[in-house]
């Protein structure tokens, strides 16, 4: 097995569900200077939504593609709705309160929304039905060699489409442009005309709807939908934004790649480089132990979520702005 | 002599930061077609009175009229759509934007799309610096190309009336030169202006009137060319004796 190809396919998967989710954290948090620890829920309530309505069409001979289409685009119009309900009920009341209030408050609104979501759709896992088979494709001609299928496909084109498309709107339109304006000095913005109240909400719906669709894909990857899902896939990708710079675009996006590249390589190597049977050669006791077990590994790849925070502790230790972050130490 | 109809009058406008009252009361009056200034020195609540009349700090007491209008506290987003526009203290251009990104902005309420190219052109005429860079970020630019900038922005948005908060601030001498030429200009097409200034010489001799503020009050009011003869003026403001 070519592990390195492999766990770079898994990786690049893996991170651009990251670098989409992490989009909502820095867009979010270029405007309003807010970590919205919520945003997590909201993945996982896109992933929920999508699972109830494939759960309900997967008995109709609908086309497979068409059944996930169908869920994804409920999906999108309920995490925009609650997005925009968190802002509006919540933040919104909190944009002259001292930091650490809004904070607190996300905090509070990722508990509410795991609870609401445990009394909706119970505490158990959720498996997703299986309405596209999975099919492999070999990257090499070996033929144990690396594979991608055809749902991580669909997760990369789909992740490449919307970044480009969230990119032309931030860059290319009249809306795009306010929400940078606004992003730099809200009260030059409104001298301009520009209902700030309105495009900050509507930034919080667009990154919800980038949730929502998040949440499908992760759904759709691991087969499975859990009330707490979204905690460490919010932390993950929260940390995937701080790498590449919180409060900027692209540094999202590198940074949720690259952090999905991290967590996969490390997954797929940590085993091998803390193979204990490595230092035979020095101790006899291992080498006695190892023509038994040749596997003596101290961690093994359930220590994949280690990685993200090592990245991230690693960052605000050795470059608090992130890569791509040129935003000033203070505020972040 | 005939005054021109008022397009905004303040009514013993108000405006206070917590316990500080910043502005006390103040009457002014600022007739269609007019460029009418407000000096004073540093501190004197000129800045304040025009965040009282754009909404961007809440007024305490007295009315903000426009146009036969009551917009006291009125969001200032709202006020750009009437024509009220203002361009603000230390020329608030959006760094991180491109120059012809802001011009953008400062259009942001219209969608006429021909007539908006048009004003740009004109604009990008009017300041040929501007146009040499406009693909770079307003960051790039020095303090009196941003003010121009500042200006030709709020311009974009086509107002009846603009208020200019110390636009000649931090500029080289040249440069404020300039700025005033482009502020006459623009009060020559028509447009009517409020000019807060700590440059009490160059403001009055734009200006048709002028206001005199003092801790809160106004202290002098009256034809701009009398107020640059009246002794009390020469001897606070213009350094004469």
């Amino acid at each position: 097995m070519d592990i390195f190809l492999q766990q770079l396919v898994n990786g690049l998967t893996l991170g651009s569900v990251y670098a989409i989710v992490a989009l909502g954290y820095t867009m979010v948090y270029g405007i309003v200077q807010l970590i919205n620890f919520a945003h997590g829920e909201v993945v996982m309530i896109g992933a929920m939504v999508a699972y109830t309505v494939i759960s309900m069409l997967a008995a109709t001979h609908l086309p497979p593609l068409a059944i996930v289409t169908i869920a994804t685009l409920a999906a999108i119009p309920v995490c925009m709705t609650v997005g925009y309900l968190l802002e509006r009920v919540a933040y919104r009341p909190l944009r002259r309160a001292p930091r650490l209030a809004p904070l607190i408050t996300a905090i509070g609104l990722s508990i509410i929304l795991q609870n609401l979501a445990l009394l909706i759709w119970s505490r158990a896992p959720l498996p997703y039905p299986q309405v596209i088979t999975t099919v492999s494709y070999s990257l090499t001609s070996h033929p144990n060699g690396a594979t991608i299928t055809n749902v991580q496909v669909a997760i990369l084109v789909m992740s490449a489409l919307m970044m480009t498309g969230l990119m032309l709107l931030i860059y290319r339109t009249k809306l795009g442009v306010a929400m940078r304006a606004t992003a730099q000095n809200q009260s030059v913005a409104g001298l301009m005309g520009i209902d700030i109240n309105r495009v900050i909400a509507i930034t919080f719906a667009i990154g919800a709807g980038l949730a929502a669709v998040a949440g499908v894909m992760v759904g759709s990857y691991y087969g499975v939908a859990h009330y707490q899902m979204g905690f460490i896939l919010g932390l993950k990708a929260f940390s995937a934004a701080v790498l590449g710079g919180i409060g900027n675009m692209a540094g999202a996006m590198l940074g949720g790649l690259l952090l999905g590249i991290i967590e996969a390589l490390g997954a797929g190597y940590v085993g091998d480089l803390t193979n204990l049977c490595q230092l035979s050669h020095w101790f006899g006791a291992i080498a006695e132990r190892c023509q038994t077990n040749p596997n003596l590994a101290l961690f093994g790849s359930n220590y994949q979520d280690v990685f993200a925070f090592l990245v991230l502790i690693a960052v605000l230790v050795f470059r608090p702005s992130g890569l791509l972050g040129e935003r000033v130490a203070d505020r972040a | 002599m005939d005054d021109p109809p008022p397009l905004l009058v303040l009514d013993k406008l108000a405006v206070a930061y917590g316990e500080i009252r910043a502005v006390k009361g103040i009457d002014v009056v600022v007739g269609k077609g007019e460029l009418v200034c407000l000096i004073g020195a540093n501190g004197a609540g000129k800045t304040t009175t025009l965040k009282g009349i754009c909404g961007t700090q809440p007024v305490r007491s007295g009315t903000v009229r426009y146009d036969g209008e009551d917009i006291t506290g009125m969001a200032s987003f709202r006020l750009v759509r009437k024509g009220l526009v203002m361009v603000p203290e230390g020329r608030g251009v959006f760094g991180g934007l491109t120059i012809e990104e802001n011009l953008g902005m400062g259009a942001y309420i219209r969608s006429d799309r021909a007539g908006i190219a048009e004003d740009l052109a004109r604009i990008y005429d009017l300041f040929p610096r501007l146009r040499e860079r406009r693909r770079q970020t307003a960051g790039t630019l020095s303090g009196g190309e941003q003010q121009m900038l500042a200006i030709g922005r709020a311009m974009m948005a086509r107002p009846r009336l603009l208020l200019l908060d110390e636009p000649s601030m931090g500029l080289a001498p040249l440069m404020v030169q300039k700025v005033f030429e482009t502020v006459l200009a623009v009060a020559k097409s028509g447009v009517t202006i409020l000019l807060i200034e700590q440059n009490a010489k160059l403001a009055l001799e734009v200006s048709s009137r002028g206001y005199v503020m003092e801790s809160g009050e106004i202290t002098l009011e009256g034809d701009a060319r009398a107020l640059l003869r009246d002794p009390k003026v020469r001897a606070a403001y213009l350094g004469a004796a």
